[in-house]
């Protein structure tokens, strides 16, 4: 009995410190973004009007490159497109997994949870030997007959889109799953007691009610798939860049960090701006909290 | 011929047998309801007559077709779900045109249909709101308007009032008769509410177990019971069960399974050294200071409980607890206290033989 007083008077005591100092107990918090992320975010935009002279000179020499532009439209036209291959396959997968028995169900969750605990690098380096021209693939269809020469499969925009989607397909079937889960399966008789075929009912009731999952995981894929590095790297062409080989390029091999800051800065505009215009047609914390099961 | 007409049917969920046995005849017109206890099986039985789930064996006739092998979507039925399954994401007016557009019928028309239906159920003005932005009663009223826009050859509606105040339930149950016999429409309608399936049916089909204990209409399933089930479910009753010692005059004398004798009289003959049941309800006894013709008994008065127009009282006698109502039938009329000695009894015709 005593013991739970003295706790309770315990936790007033912290309470009464709590109350007085409203921010106390977001000092960590507050500590870590600081000095975690605000901090260099800060000092790579410095660096971006500052470094070698200041004002928007950098900007205007991106904005006057080919090569960078081409790199702007790479990195947004591979990830929208991978996103796309994303969406479709996740949807399949999560139909299947929302579907199915629950045995079948937690085998199909385990197959595409379990890489996520393999190191990205490994991952992408599997790939490459599967896909390279005397990889897995092309051996495989050369020794069948199939194919005299091999099959371009790697250092092309099909490579890094599959890269891209064979990393971030959890984060696409998750949250659809999550979201199909959630569909009242009396919705569904009902649609079919009104006299709806199954094709019907996928379409007018399930389609429409999933489709909140998918808005999630294509935004978290398309913005996560914006500053893939290792992927294009690996597998990508040396000619199609994404901004981020570009910023590795200026500031590791070039040493002109202002100008690497630059198109750093122009990759975040990018994902800020996905959020933003994303948040138009939707209501992302809602759609996110909502899909992901995360309150 | 019956326009509903369910044959031994039998449904298993896995390893559990849910219906067992179960028939049922509907006539074109009529207003069923499926009665009985949680679990006994009552919303697996529409979902079989919807074709939401296929017999083990059995076979749903409706209007001479047999409806075994038709898949839900052509079985034309006006389901009308517990929780109203109105589609979250679709206007109310989407909802209600939903199955009319399914019958291929033009957007413009479908719509007008729809329109008409919601004026029918008072909900002229909610026809572009979403579900969540109404009530639950006003959900209700959609479900049922979306299910009998199609003219359904069946309205099967599943606990469609039990999620409704008391108040708006009752609102509810003579709206629904109403546009029920406005509309003519075959209904069957499940509930585990009593008093709601003898107010609002032509027939009560009193379900136990998967199966149909009793399927008659209200005042006969009440005042003739079939069995001790049918009995204790439907309203209440004191029940006397023993062996038959002796008979005289048409009375006779049961010894009770604790040792007690109880005299009383019964519509029918009984069989001495037989064993039985005898059910009494407590609004067709009598209660009186002085023994009468029918009150025969003495007990103890042991709680009262005074509600307006009846008064309950529970007396104590022959090592049991009886449970008598009196009708407060004139404004001085008696009213007994808790310890008083009593005389109470019932007419032979009111024993129910079980
Ligand atoms: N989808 C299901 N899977 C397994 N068992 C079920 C399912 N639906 C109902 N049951 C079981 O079948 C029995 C009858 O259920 P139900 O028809 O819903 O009863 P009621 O509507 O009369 O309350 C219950 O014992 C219930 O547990
Ligand atoms: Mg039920």
């Amino acid at each position: 009995m005593q013991s739970v007083e003295t706790h309770a008077g315990f936790s007033r005591t912290i309470g009464r410190a709590l109350r007085s100092s409203p921010l106390l107990p977001l000092l960590p918090g507050i500590l870590a973004i600081v000095f975690l992320f605000l901090w260099p975010l800060g000092q790579m935009i410095y660096f971006s009007f500052t470094d070698p002279t200041v004002g928007l000179e950098n900007y205007r020499r991106f904005f006057q490159t080919p090569a960078e532009i081409r790199s702007l439209g790479t990195t947004m036209w591979v990830s929208f497109l991978a996103t796309l291959l994303c969406a479709v396959i996740g949807y399949i997968y999560a139909y299947s997994m929302a579907n199915s028995s629950k045995a079948v169900s937690r085998l199909l969750m385990g197959a595409v949870v379990l890489p996520m605990g393999v190191n990205l690098l490994v991952r992408t380096f599997s790939l490459q030997a599967i896909l390279r021209d005397t990889g897995l693939i092309n051996e495989l269809l050369k020794s069948i007959g199939l194919i005299q020469s091999p099959l371009p499969l790697i250092r092309n925009t099909f490579a890094v889109s599959v890269g891209i989607i064979s990393m971030e397909l959890p984060f696409m079937v998750l949250p659809i799953y999550n979201t199909m889960v959630q569909i009242n399966r009396k919705l569904l008789l009902a649609g079919e007691g009104l006299g709806a075929t199954p094709a019907r009912v996928f379409l007018d009731i399930y389609l429409p009610l999933s489709l909140p999952g998918v808005f999630a995981g294509s935004l978290i894929v398309f913005v996560s798939s914006l500053a893939y590095y290792v992927v294009p790297q690996l597998l990508g062409s040396g000619s199609e860049m994404f901004l981020s080989q570009d910023v590795s390029n200026w500031i590791q091999l070039q040493a002109e960090f202002g100008y690497g800051a630059t198109v750093g800065v122009i990759l975040l505009i990018l994902t800020l701006g996905t959020l933003l215009i994303a948040s138009l047609f939707m209501n992302i914390d809602k759609t996110l909290s909502e899909t992901t099961g995360a309150k | 011929m019956s326009l509903l007409s369910i044959h031994d049917l039998c449904f298993r969920y896995g390893e559990k047998s849910v219906l067992k046995n179960f028939s049922l005849e509907v006539e074109e017109g009529e207003f069923v309801s499926l009665l009985g206890p949680s679990g006994c099986g009552k919303t697996t039985a529409l979902m079989l007559i919807a074709g939401f789930e296929y017999p083990e064996s059995g076979s749903i006739v409706v209007g001479g077709e047999n409806l075994n092998d038709v898949p839900a979507y052509r079985r034309n039925m006006g389901m009308v779900f517990q929780n109203y399954a109105l589609f979250p994401h679709m206007s109310i007016l989407d909802n209600v045109a939903y199955g009319l557009r399914q019958r291929k019928i033009s957007k413009p028309a479908a719509y007008k249909a729809a329109e008409e239906v919601l004026s029918l159920v008072q909900l002229q003005g909610m026809a572009h709101r979403f579900p969540g932005q109404i009530s639950g009663g006003q959900q209700q009223r959609v479900a049922l308007a979306r299910a009998i826009v199609i003219k359904p050859r069946l309205l099967l509606l599943d606990e469609s009032l039990s999620a409704l105040d008391r108040k708006l339930r009752v609102e509810m149950e003579v709206e629904l008769r109403k546009i029920q016999r406005e509309v003519g429409i075959t209904t069957i309608f499940v509930t585990h509410d009593q008093e709601e399936a003898l107010t609002m049916s032509d027939r009560v089909a009193l379900m136990r177990d998967g199966s149909i204990e009793q399927y008659d209409q209200p005042s006969v399933i009440y005042e003739q019971p079939k069995n001790l089930f049918v009995a204790g479910f439907l309203g209440k009753a004191n029940f006397l069960k023993g062996d038959i010692e002796a008979a005289q005059d048409g009375h006779y004398s049961m010894r009770l399974e604790d040792g007690n004798r109880v005299q009383f009289g019964v519509p029918r003959p009984l069989e001495v050294g037989s064993s039985y049941t005898i059910g009494v309800r407590p609004e067709k006894m009598e209660i009186s200071a002085t023994p009468t013709e029918n009150a025969t008994m003495p007990g103890t008065v042991s709680l009262v409980t005074y509600a307006g127009g009846v008064t309950q009282y529970e007396i104590q006698a022959l090592g049991k607890e009886w449970m008598v109502q009196s009708q407060n039938a004139t404004v001085h009329g008696a009213i007994f206290d808790a310890g008083q000695q009593v005389w109470f009894g019932w007419k032979p015709d009111n024993s129910l033989i079980l």
